[in-house]
């Protein structure tokens, strides 16, 4: 090492040094890609079947969703679509001021919908849901029964809340709240609430709040609230009901 | 230096975490849960191996001037290559550990054992450095995420051990050990008894605080 500290010598060990990293770093990116994919996949699969209340644990998850049918609704017309191009899909419509409730800024102009069908009758629906809580958007989803009101589950599969106190959107015990209620009330308005503190005992519309997690709370409730109403799924709710979906 | 000294002092008596006060930022973190924080510990133990191993490879070649960032670039692909493996093989930890697995490359361990040991040392001693520097970083994480998720959630590894009185158990949950700042507090007490333990680990106070003195008007 006579002399390590020249300008050639430096860009030369800096240089090769940057390509050997940058050829390990490409390798495991390129090797491991299709696993992650899989894992993704896999994932996203497991999270529409327990918002469903039908993962089996242990079982195999592909073999199970098998069972659910995967349709693309289109927000203008508020009908299923097919033949829908990936550029479409992308397509997004900016939310302005009140009508973001969900703080999400943009909504997609098409979403896949998930349904669960017997002999061709629908009994369940499963509806990709999304808005912001207190630090981080919340992915998830809803799952409604055939009658498009009354809830089957509620999950979340992406999100960044405080372990214990927001992150609590992830507790079984009050996931299991959400079974059963009703999303609108008589007059098609969206009456589905998180209460702060205990709900009501028997009210149909009312969920516990999450002690300690008021803005993950009302976040939640606000994303519900977007996704039920006039500008998610409300529409297309009502005609999937009157059979002209 | 023998091997047992390379890898266990930085357990007990030159702690990374206790002693050298560094990498405190994921010892709050990732602490809320076991499991999570276990492979938290595989992870950095073997980046701070491996990047001690290839810059003492290296360490003869990298010029002066430009060391820190010959030292950033490796240790930067091996956190890369490790996040890779672990979204491949590992994906609901590698969710929950989000953005902590990116964040070891400022993790001051990493950075301070590859300036501090590695450059100066063959690559064999140096990658027992990093083995054992990762063992003391891992000690300390373990207990802190023993106790936080124990007292916390009653439960270890998402085993439930102390019922919870939400769960119809007896056990009332302290919400406080969830949060990052509990480890602070944790982490404080720790040192105190390895302080109390071993009487050497306390620095010479560098200087005398006088008794207060009223001044005459």
């Amino acid at each position: 090492m006579s002399n390590k500290e020249t300008t050639s010598k430096t860009l030369i060990v800096i240089l090769s040094l940057c390509f050997v990293c940058s050829v390990i770093v490409s390798t495991a990116a390129v090797v491991l890609k299709p696993i992650q994919e899989t894992n993704k996949a896999l994932d996203f699969k497991r999270n529409i079947l327990a918002a469903a209340g039908m993962l089996k644990e242990g079982a195999d998850v592909e073999e199970q969703f098998k069972l659910i049918t995967t349709k693309t609704v289109d927000f203008a017309i508020d009908k299923y679509v097919l033949d829908v191009t990936p550029e479409q899909l992308a397509q997004e419509t900016k939310l302005i001021g009140e009508l973001d409730i969900a703080k999400i800024g943009t909504r997609a102009d098409y979403s896949k919908v998930y349904l669960v069908e017997n002999a061709g009758k629908l009994e369940k629906i499963i509806l990709p849901v999304k808005g912001y809580g207190l630090w981080s958007t919340l992915y998830g989803f809803m799952a409604l029964e055939a009658d498009t009101n009354t809830i089957v589950g509620l999950g979340f599969y992406q999100h960044g809340e405080t372990p214990g106190l927001g992150g609590e959107v992830d507790n079984p015990k009050w996931k299991s709240l959400w079974v059963g209620k009703e999303v609108y009330a008589d007059d098609g308005s969206v009456a589905i609430t998180i209460t702060k503190g205990p709900a009501p005992v028997g009210d149909i519309n009312k969920v516990d709040g999450l002690s300690g997690a008021t803005l993950t709370s009302k976040g939640v409730d606000n994303l519900i609230k977007f996704w039920m109403g006039d500008s998610g799924y409300g529409p297309f709710l009502s005609n999937l009901k009157d059979g002209d979906a | 230096m023998k091997i047992k000294e390379l890898l266990f002092s930085p357990v007990l008596t030159n702690n990374p975490i206790g002693l050298q006060i560094l990498g405190i930022c994921s010892a709050l973190a990732v602490t809320s849960s076991l499991k999570v924080t276990l492979v938290m510990c595989i992870a950095l133990t073997v980046v701070t191996a491996f990047s001690n191993l290839f810059v003492s490879l290296v360490r003869n070649q990298i010029p002066n001037s430009v060391r820190i960032i010959a030292q950033m670039t490796i240790i930067a692909s091996l956190v890369i290559v490790v996040d890779q493996v672990l979204k491949a093989y590992a994906f609901e930890i590698s969710k929950q550990l989000s953005v902590f697995v990116g964040l070891i490359i400022t993790n001051c361990i990493v950075m301070g054992r590859a300036e501090a040991f590695a450059m100066k040392n063959p690559p064999g001693a140096s990658f027992l450095d990093g083995i054992g520097n990762g063992f003391g970083y891992s000690a300390m994480l373990i207990v802190l995420a023993v106790i936080r998720e124990l007292f916390g959630s009653g439960k270890l590894m998402g085993y439930e051990i102390l019922p919870l009185v939400t769960d119809g158990g007896w056990y009332v949950p302290n919400g406080l050990l969830l949060l990052p700042p509990s480890a602070f507090f944790l982490i404080g007490l720790i040192i105190w008894a390895m302080r109390t333990y071993d009487k050497k680990q306390v620095e010479v106070a560098e200087f005398k605080i006088c008794p207060n003195t009223v001044k005459e008007a």
